[in-house]
């Protein structure tokens, strides 16, 4: 490798030179696993506004950008992490007070839309949701989407099938792409070109990294050059979509990590009680996000042992005796 | 042997599963359903997620869809798309029970689970679909959870987040969704089925000591009652294994 090919970056510059205040943003995981939650802290951290936030169900990372004050507007399938917040707390706030503009698409219609932007098309079809009002209701009227290009001008439309009943379908639904400004996701491993690995499940991340215009990538282990390419089956996403690399050990924590950490069960119930109250949330955010200039900072304030504890057992991928209550 | 309600919901809705069906499960009381069928009575019954993982071994119980106890041990770890093609798949998906929850249910097994009020200006926002409006548009049955409350069961839904039979014996056809739609409504109180000509929901039993009219007290529209009869207590079997092997430290029971 060449130095020039490294797109190692800091994170603090990654988010300062790419997530930008009303740029359009999406990130990795799902619910409670591989959310890029040391990105989303920082983006907090440094105050950016106004983003219109992409999601299937990224719980925690899209519930702690919107109580941050970061996200104006927000097109999702699912705003809840499980057993913790069966709905986001924060984005239920958000949304009934009105701070945000919120648009519903399924969770099989946001990964067809991100597929579709890695595909360079402008829809995909699918029969999900024919007779619902996820169709009928939008939440961008007409008139907004008129005044933003970023915006297709429709929610979904429905469509006969033009193939005359082919495969016993005779309507489909088309969902239109996303292409994303900026993904960000936390994987496992990757180098300093931005190959990367991911381990357990991938959800949608392939399809959000290649659907966006900039690609940021957090990882547990920065590898180097040619490690990942000797066993290139376990990788999947190549070099060329990448624009940032960073290290970040713990960079998905509180949420886990498969085979590295599990999520922190009494981080994500001290969360939840504090989203309920507007003066105990302040207090959240000042003590473990801007009290903490890096994530580091955030894991020795939760302190090693809660840290350790939740240590994978290499074998099963998890924390095996964790207290989940 | 004395138990909760939640432990019976559980074991009812286990009990509609049966060997060789595919299972996808939603978060909470659903996966634990999906559980206790494995462990009681279909252990060959697979269960599946829309994260990705398929025929997970569950050591643990998951405390949500993407917990990592699910990616261990399985056929397939995948992603979103292959789980969804799998649903959608014509070989497959013929195989899937769904089992889903809401905030509110119709007559015809229409859920929503989005938002009480107008949707933009929403009095109550929910999670909102999620993967269940996949699962009720493409898989041939499933069975739902609910909470007895006159606010749950209502004429008409605040919105319409996963179809039922949409209006009626035809809806599912003019609207163009596939075949399939709700087949069981658990409740606290008893459980519920569908009429096959008129697709509209009818109690099928009650739990002991609960009457028809109890259960007819706690909804907004009306069911017919005739063909209920009491449901079978849980078997000492049945408590035993869904305590000791699927949810021992009673995460979600």
């Amino acid at each position: 490798m060449k130095p020039e090919d490294s797109k190692v970056m800091r994170l603090q510059d990654a988010v300062e030179k790419y997530v930008t205040d009303g740029c359009h943003l999406t990130i990795g995981g799902f619910t409670l696993n591989r959310n890029p939650m040391a990105a989303v802290y920082e983006i907090i951290r440094q105050k950016t506004k106004d983003l219109h936030v992409y999601a299937h169900s990224n719980g925690q990372g899209v519930d702690e950008l919107i109580g941050g004050g970061c996200v104006s507007h927000l097109e999702i399938a699912y705003g809840g992490t499980g057993k913790f917040m069966p709905t986001c707390i924060r984005f239920k706030n958000a949304v009934q007070e009105n701070t945000i503009t919120v648009e519903d698409y399924s969770n099989f219609q946001m990964t067809l839309r991100f597929l579709a932007g890695a595909m360079g098309i402008a829809f995909l079809p699918t029969r999900s949701s024919l007779g619902t009002d996820i169709i009928n209701k939008w939440g961008f009227p007409k008139e907004f989407r008129k005044q933003h290009d970023r915006i297709p001008n429709q929610k979904l439309v429905v469509m006969d099938n033009p193939f005359d009943g082919w495969c016993d379908t005779k309507k489909v639904v088309l969902v239109p792409a996303i292409t994303p400004d900026v993904t960000i996701i936390h994987v496992q491993m990757a180098d300093f070109r931005g190959n990367c690995r991911i381990e357990g499940l991938t959800f949608a991340d392939v399809e959000q990294a290649k659907a966006a215009k900039t690609l940021i990538i957090t990882c547990e282990e920065l590898l180097d050059d040619d490690y990942l390419k000797t066993d290139p089956d376990r990788n999947q996403i190549p070099f060329i979509h990448a624009d940032a690399v960073v290290k970040v050990p713990f960079g998905a924590y509180p949420t886990a990590c498969f085979k590295y950490y599990d999520y922190d069960a009494a981080y994500m119930n001290a969360y939840a009680r504090a989203a309920k109250d507007d003066d105990a949330y302040q207090q959240y955010l000042a003590a473990y996000i801007f009290d903490c200039p890096t994530h580091t900072h955030l894991l020795d304030k939760v302190g090693r042992g809660r840290v350790e504890s939740i240590l994978a057992d290499r074998n099963r991928g998890y924390a095996k005796n964790l207290d989940r209550k | 042997m004395d138990y909760t309600l939640r432990e019976l919901m559980t074991i009812c809705a286990a009990r509609e599963i049966k060997n060789g069906d595919i299972v996808f499960c939603g978060t909470g009381i659903s996966m634990l359903a999906a559980m206790a069928a494995k462990n009681i009575n279909a252990p060959d019954s697979v269960i599946f997620f829309e994260t990705g993982a398929i025929d997970s071994k569950l050591e643990d119980i998951p405390l949500a869809v993407a917990d990592p106890r699910i990616m261990y041990h399985t056929s397939a770890n995948g992603g979103l798309m292959e789980a969804f093609c799998t649903m959608q798949n014509p070989m497959s998906g013929a195989r899937i029970v769904g089992i889903l929850g809401a905030a509110q249910i119709d007559i015809y097994g229409n859920l929503n689970s989005t938002v009480i009020g107008e949707y933009t200006v929403p009095t109550v926002r929910f999670s909102g679909s999620g993967g269940a409006c996949d699962v009720a548009s493409f898989v041939s049955r499933s069975i739902i959870f609910m909470k007895m409350e006159k606010r749950k069961f209502k004429k008409k839904l605040d919105y319409l987040t996963s179809p039922g039979f949409l209006d009626g014996p035809e809806g599912r056809e003019k609207a163009g969704l596939p075949p399939g739609g709700p087949d069981k409504v658990i409740t606290d109180m008893g459980v519920m089925g569908f009429d096959p000509d008129t697709k509209q929901m009818f109690l099928t039993g009650c739990f002991p000591g609960i009457t028809p009219d109890q259960i007819l007290d706690n909804m907004e529209f009306e069911i017919r009652t005739d063909r209920a009869v009491e449901i079978s207590l849980p078997t000492e079997t049945e408590l035993t294994l869904l305590r000791e092997k699927c949810d021992p430290h009673g995460l979600i029971l």
